[in-house]
């Protein structure tokens, strides 16, 4: 279980093999990354800029893995959230999982994506040619997460 | 009441200052107090440090409003998280 910020890209083939190394019991590995999209409110997006709390992000993200492990059989989690300046089909977050079988993996991998949307803090501004604009949380990203509550899928 | 305060997001964009240490008066006890007395420098910090503008975290856990803050803590104020 681990989990990095930082402003440098990664590996996701790297990763995933780092992720199942040495455990031949992993049947299943799931990882999802998310990228910047060029557009938003039909504007044209120049860039993104993200910020965090050290210390509180890491921990907030330790929380949520425990919570997913809490719930599913996971072997292994990997969790890395980019910072900084990123551009159109950048890279920005990383959650992988593995597990005995397919089913745990992509809910813990699934559950972990929608908590980190909206319990970590990181705050993500957009530039755009009109100006730039600190995005908020998504009532999307929140009624996700709370499907969570009423879902008792797990051990 | 010594504290230290760090911004995140919007409100350490505009307000220019990401920490700073206070000594708050003790009339302000709770995060809604701290804010409206924070509010009271006037012009950006009065529009920023709306109370629906902002959410707090004390000591890295996030924090309603209404809680209580104490001697020592670390009080952040950001604008609503967005990751991912």
């Amino acid at each position: 279980m681990s989990v990095l910020i930082q402003e440098a890209d990664f590996d996701l083939a790297a990763e995933l093999l780092a992720l199942r190394a040495g455990n031949s019991r992993v049947g299943a590995m799931v990882s999802f990354v998310g990228l910047v999209r060029d557009f938003s409110h039909d504007e044209t997006i120049e860039s993104i800029y993200l910020e965090y709390y050290p210390s509180m992000t890491e921990k907030a993200l330790n929380k949520i893995i425990d919570e997913a492990t809490a719930r599913w059989n996971l072997i292994n989690v990997r969790v890395i959230h980019r910072i900084g300046q990123l551009i159109a089909s950048d890279q920005i977050v990383l959650v992988a999982t593995t597990a005995l079988h397919r089913g745990e993996a992509f809910a813990g991998c699934e559950f972990i994506i929608d908590y980190l949307k909206t319990a970590a803090p990181f705050w993500k501004k957009e530039q755009t040619k009109v100006g730039s604009e600190w995005l908020e949380t998504r009532a999307s990203d929140v009624k996700r997460m709370e499907h969570w509550h009423n879902d008792t899928t797990g051990k | 009441m010594k504290i230290k305060l760090v911004y995140f997001g919007r409100p350490r964009e505009h307000l220019k200052v990401s920490s700073e240490a206070v000594d708050v008066p003790a009339e302000a006890s709770t995060l809604e107090a701290l804010l409206a007395w924070l509010r009271l420098r006037g012009d950006v910090w009065a529009q920023e440090l709306a109370d629906s503008r902002v959410r707090c975290a004390i000591n890295q856990e996030f924090a309603s409003l209404p809680t209580a803050i104490k001697d020592n803590d670390e009080v952040a104020i950001f604008s609503p998280i967005s990751g991912g």
